[in-house]
C-alpha cells in the first residue's frame, strides 16, 4: 500500500511518498518520512520493508558523505544511482534488500535527473516513475498530464492530482503524503499533504 | 602463506621501543605543524616546503577534513598519513551510521591513537611515522578541542601545540605567548608561532581556520600575506618603541 512517485520538471525533480508505517492491520504512525536527503543536492524516496529501507538508505547516505570527504567533490547523481544499484545487485543473490528507490538529484552540469531502482536492481533513468499500488493511478495521471519542462507549480498541481486519484481509488489509501524537491538551490522538503493529523494525547 | 607474524617492534634491554623512537625521528624531520585553540576558533598551520614549479600545489593538501566538524594536520610520512586519514574518515561515517551521532574530537583521536598503537604491537608491520594534530568542536556542546597523537599511540589534549621540524622552538614560543584568544587573534598567534621557524611569506605557510558555524576554511595566500604583513608591522612598532625612549634623553 506504500506509494512513491516522482517526476522531472524544468530545472528540478520532485519526489512524493506516502507517510504511513504499517504492520499487517496496524498503522504504527502516519508521519513517517520515507524520502531521505542524501546530501545537499540528492534525495531518495523509498518503499519496502522498514528495516531494510532505513538500513540501506542510511548506508548509501554515509557512503555518499565518505566520498565527499575523501575526494573533496560530491558524487554525481548518476554515480550515486549506479552505486546504489550495485549494492542491491551484490546483495540480491545472498540476502536481498526489499527496497524500491526513486533517486532524484541535481547536478550543475547536467541539471535534474530521476532514477528508478527497484528491489532486484532494475535500473532506469526516467522522467516520471512510481512504485506500489498507487503507481496504477499515479502513472496513469502522469501519462495523461505530464509534459517535459513543467514549472514547479504545474508539477505540484500534477502531484496533487495523483494524490487525489490515489485517495479516491485505492482501497486502503495512505492518508498523508510528503513532497520533497531538489533543484539548483538544494534538496529540501516542499510540503505535506495531510488528511489525518497525528493527534497528541487528549487531556482527561 | 608466508609467515608475517614476527614482531618488528620489540623491547630493548633498557626498556626502549627503538622502532617507535625512530618513528619519532621521522616526525622530527617532517614539516612543521602547529595548532592553537581559541574560545570560538581553532587554527591549524603547516609549513609548506617550496613547491616544485611544475607541481600542482592544490593536490598537496596538508590540512584535511575528517568530518564536517573535525580537521587534522600532521607531520611525518605523508603516505602513512593517507592511510590513517582514510581509516579515520571511514570511522567518522561508520560512527554516524551505527549510533546516529557525529564523533566527538576525543573519540576520533582515541581511534587514531589506537590504530597507531596497534601497529607497535603487531607482527610484520612497522609503526606509522607521523604525529597528528586533531581539532574540532564537540557536536553538541560546541566546545573546541585540540588533541595530539604520536607514533607510540599516546594522545592528549592541548591548548596549543606544535609537531614536526623545530617543534620545540614553536612550543617554547607558544608557552611564552599563549593567552585565551578568539577569532582573528587566534589566527595571528598561530602564524606568529610558525614564523618562528619558517621563512616568512604566504607561499611557505598553509593555514586553516575552523569555526563552529563554517567548519574548516583554508586561507588563501593573499589573506595569509596580509596577516603576515600585520604581524611584521606590529613587530617593527614594538622594536621602535623599545629603541625610542633612550634617544629622548
Amino acid at each position: 500500500m506504500e506509494c512513491v512517485f516522482g517526476m522531472v520538471g524544468n530545472g528540478f525533480a520532485v519526489v512524493v511518498a506516502d507517510t504511513s508505517a504499517v504492520n499487517s492491520i496496524l498503522v504504527h504512525k502516519s508521519n513517517e518520512d520515507k524520502i531521505m536527503i542524501l546530501d545537499s543536492h540528492k534525495l531518495m524516496g523509498t518503499s519496502g520493508e522498514h528495516g531494510d529501507r532505513v538500513q540501506f538508505t542510511e548506508y548509501v547516505q554515509k557512503n555518499v558523505a565518505l566520498y565527499l570527504f575523501r575526494n573533496g567533490i560530491p558524487l554525481t547523481t548518476a554515480a550515486t544511482a549506479n552505486f546504489t544499484r550495485n549494492e542491491l545487485a551484490t546483495a540480491l543473490r545472498k540476502n536481498p534488500y526489499s527496497v524500491n528507490i526513486l533517486l532524484a538529484g541535481y547536478d550543475k552540469e547536467t541539471g535534474p535527473s530521476l532514477y528508478y531502482i527497484d528491489y532486484i536492481a532494475t535500473f532506469h533513468k526516467i522522467e516520471k516513475g512510481a512504485f506500489g499500488y498507487g503507481s496504477y493511478f499515479s502513472l496513469s495521471m502522469m501519462d495523461r498530464h505530464y509534459h517535459s519542462g513543467m514549472s514547479l507549480e504545474e508539477a505540484v498541481d500534477l502531484v496533487d492530482k495523483c494524490i487525489l486519484e490515489i485517495r479516491t481509488r485505492l482501497v486502503v489509501a495512505p492518508p498523508n503524503f510528503v513532497i520533497k524537491i531538489v533543484d539548483k538551490d538544494g534538496a529540501r522538503e516542499y510540503a505535506w499533504r495531510e488528511s489525518i493529523k497525528d493527534t497528541g494525547v487528549s487531556s482527561a | 602463506m608466508a609467515r608475517y607474524d614476527r614482531a618488528i617492534t620489540v623491547f630493548s634491554p633498557d626498556g626502549h621501543l627503538f622502532q617507535v623512537e625512530y618513528a619519532l625521528e621521522a616526525v622530527r624531520k617532517g614539516n612543521a605543524a602547529v595548532g592553537v585553540r581559541g574560545t570560538d576558533t581553532i587554527v591549524l598551520g603547516v609549513e609548506k616546503k617550496s613547491a616544485a614549479k611544475l607541481q600542482d600545489s592544490r593536490s598537496v593538501r596538508k590540512i584535511v577534513n575528517l568530518d564536517n566538524h573535525i580537521a587534522l594536520a600532521c607531520a611525518g610520512l605523508k603516505a602513512d598519513a593517507r592511510v590513517l586519514i582514510n581509516k579515520a574518515r571511514i570511522e567518522c561515517q561508520s560512527h554516524r551510521l551505527t549510533v546516529e551521532d557525529p564523533v566527538t574530537v576525543e573519540y576520533i583521536t582515541r581511534y587514531i591513537a589506537g590504530l597507531q598503537q596497534k601497529y607497535t604491537q603487531s607482527g610484520g608491520v612497522r609503526p606509522f611515522g607521523l604525529s597528528t594534530l586533531i581539532v574540532g568542536f564537540d557536536p553538541y556542546t560546541g566546545v573546541p578541542s585540540l588533541y595530539q597523537t604520536d607514533p607510540s599511540g599516546t594522545f592528549s589534549a592541548w591548548k596549543a601545540n606544535a609537531t614536526g621540524r623545530n617543534s620545540n622552538s614553536m612550543r617554547e614560543f607558544l608557552e611564552k605567548n599563549y593567552k585565551e584568544t578568539s577569532g582573528q587573534e587566534t589566527v595571528k598567534l598561530t602564524i606568529r608561532a610558525l614564523l618562528e621557524v619558517v621563512e616568512s611569506g604566504g607561499k611557505n605557510i598553509e593555514i586553516a581556520v575552523m569555526t563552529r558555524e563554517h567548519g574548516l576554511r583554508q586561507l588563501d595566500e593573499a589573506e595569509i600575506d596580509a596577516i603576515v604583513a600585520d604581524i611584521e608591522a606590529e613587530k617593527a612598532a614594538a622594536e621602535a618603541a623599545k629603541k625610542g625612549p633612550p634617544k629622548e634623553t
